[in-house]
């Protein structure tokens, strides 16, 4: 992923969603409210008012950059690999209907890896700004289809950045490290408190502590 | 009239297939064969045409500098081509599906790539290179409608940035006649939908996926963009 692209898309439509989401609040009831709250009332039912928009993908793309790492990539290892691997048979059949999500996917939108409340593990996609978080699903890892997210590097071969995702991008820990936290809130098994260091660290980058 | 045409032409594409007709190798048994098919495909019920992707009236760089020839050459060739491309393949599926749930879920794939042939054939005439006259603000009938539904060309021109920046995601702003009530109308239309959708006859379309403008524009400065490409028109 080019560094033009990454000061494009972080520089100017990250930053343009999260300018527009705070004049969209400013001096309204919205300004109490944290991010979650915020999209998953706005979402409004499947009838999404003006702020749903700027405020799914500020978050969205917030969950994207963490997504992603510098030589990231190949295979997850541990509880990942072991989660994907009992529900979609192997890594590779995983990574198949991750990739027929990313190509089927008419017009803009975002595919993700998201934990079901039962502990299903899908592969779903969603339009435009629309997250699994409105379908109270908690969302592990996401690719942004965006053509903004890939159009400069690959212009319309969407097949070449997903592959370039999956080989070179993904960050594994942080998929890790959302499946830990899930453990608070589904019956996963024993739940992990994560170091004080940790929570501190994440709190500088997280709204969602 | 039309079936005779279109059974000729599919009679023609089987047989530049199997080389019989027009080889050298014209037979009797072979003529039999051709008459089986000719049965065959009169029992058809639907004509099995294949869309093509239409040539622009201009060449690549003769948009510039509004729309570089880069950008109008991978929206031409690759993304067009593509929607024609598998509009024809969900065509060809749609044929030979037989299962009323096969059938009715062809219909997003119909109506994305079906609607995207359309639109952009619409979007190439829509626009000319300046020499040619593109850019000119419109004159004539077209004109004094404009005028007196919208008050000026600039305030159309506004409306259709306005309504254009407001586009979730991916899809069209239009300039679009409501036959009916005989008045012109600024719509949107999400990812391929035509306009045709909304009930109104398409006169201007404005792409506004981000791959129209994504290589020129870099960030979404929608409003220049999008009176650059009615200045075109």
């Amino acid at each position: 992923m080019s560094k033009e692209t990454l000061e494009l898309h972080w520089g100017k439509h990250h930053r343009g969603y999260v300018d527009k989401l705070n004049k969209q609040i400013a001096n309204t009831d919205f300004e109490r409210y944290n991010l979650e709250d915020l999209i998953n009332v706005s979402y409004n039912n499947g009838n999404p008012q003006p702020i749903f928009n700027n405020a799914a993908q500020v978050w969205n793309h917030d969950f994207f950059w963490d997504t992603l790492r510098p030589h990231g990539g190949k295979e997850p290892s541990g509880q990942v690999l072991d989660r994907i691997t009992k529900q979609f048979g192997s890594y590779d059949a995983f990574v198949e209907d991750f990739k027929h999500a990313a190509t089927t996917l008419f017009g803009s939108g975002w595919v993700w890896l998201s934990l079901k409340k039962d502990t299903e593990l899908v592969v779903e996609k969603s339009l435009n700004a629309i997250n699994p978080l409105v379908w109270d699903h908690i969302p592990l890892l996401s690719l942004d289809i965006w053509e903004h997210a890939y159009y400069l590097d690959f212009q319309n071969e969407r097949g070449a950045y997903i592959n370039m995702f999956f080989d070179n991008l993904i960050n594994w820990e942080a998929v890790e490290n959302r499946l830990n936290r899930a453990k608070g809130f589904i019956g996963l098994g024993d739940i992990i408190i994560p170091s004080v260091e940790s929570i501190q660290e994440r709190e500088k980058r997280s709204y969602y502590v | 009239m039309a079936a005779a045409f279109t059974r000729s032409r599919s009679l023609l594409r089987w047989s530049i297939g199997s080389g019989s007709i027009l080889g050298n190798n014209y037979n009797a048994s072979s003529s039999s064969s051709f008459r089986a098919v000719a049965v065959r495909q009169q029992q058809q019920t639907r004509s099995n045409h294949v869309y093509t992707l239409p040539d622009l009236d201009y060449d690549y760089a003769d948009l510039e500098p509004y729309i570089s020839a880069e950008i109008m050459r991978l929206h031409h060739t690759k993304h067009h081509q593509t929607y024609v491309t598998n509009f024809n393949k969900a065509l060809e599926q749609l044929q030979s599906a037989t299962d009323p749930q096969a059938i009715v879920a062809l219909q997003s794939a119909l109506n994305f790539n079906g609607g995207g042939h359309v639109n952009h054939s619409i979007f190439w005439k829509n626009l000319a290179p300046p020499k040619e006259g593109g850019g000119e603000a419109p004159v004539g009938k077209l004109a004094s409608a404009i005028d007196e539904q919208f008050g000026s060309f600039d305030r159309l021109i506004a409306k259709v940035n306005a309504e254009g920046a407001s586009v979730q995601g991916s899809g069209w702003v239009w300039l679009g006649l409501n036959k009916d009530l005989k008045t012109l109308a600024v719509a949107t239309t999400a990812n391929q939908d035509p306009l045709v959708s909304k009930g109104l006859v398409p006169l201007l379309g404005v792409d506004v996926w981000e791959h129209a403008y994504y290589l020129q524009v870099r960030t979404v400065f929608l409003s220049s963009l999008i009176a650059m490409y009615i200045m075109n028109h």
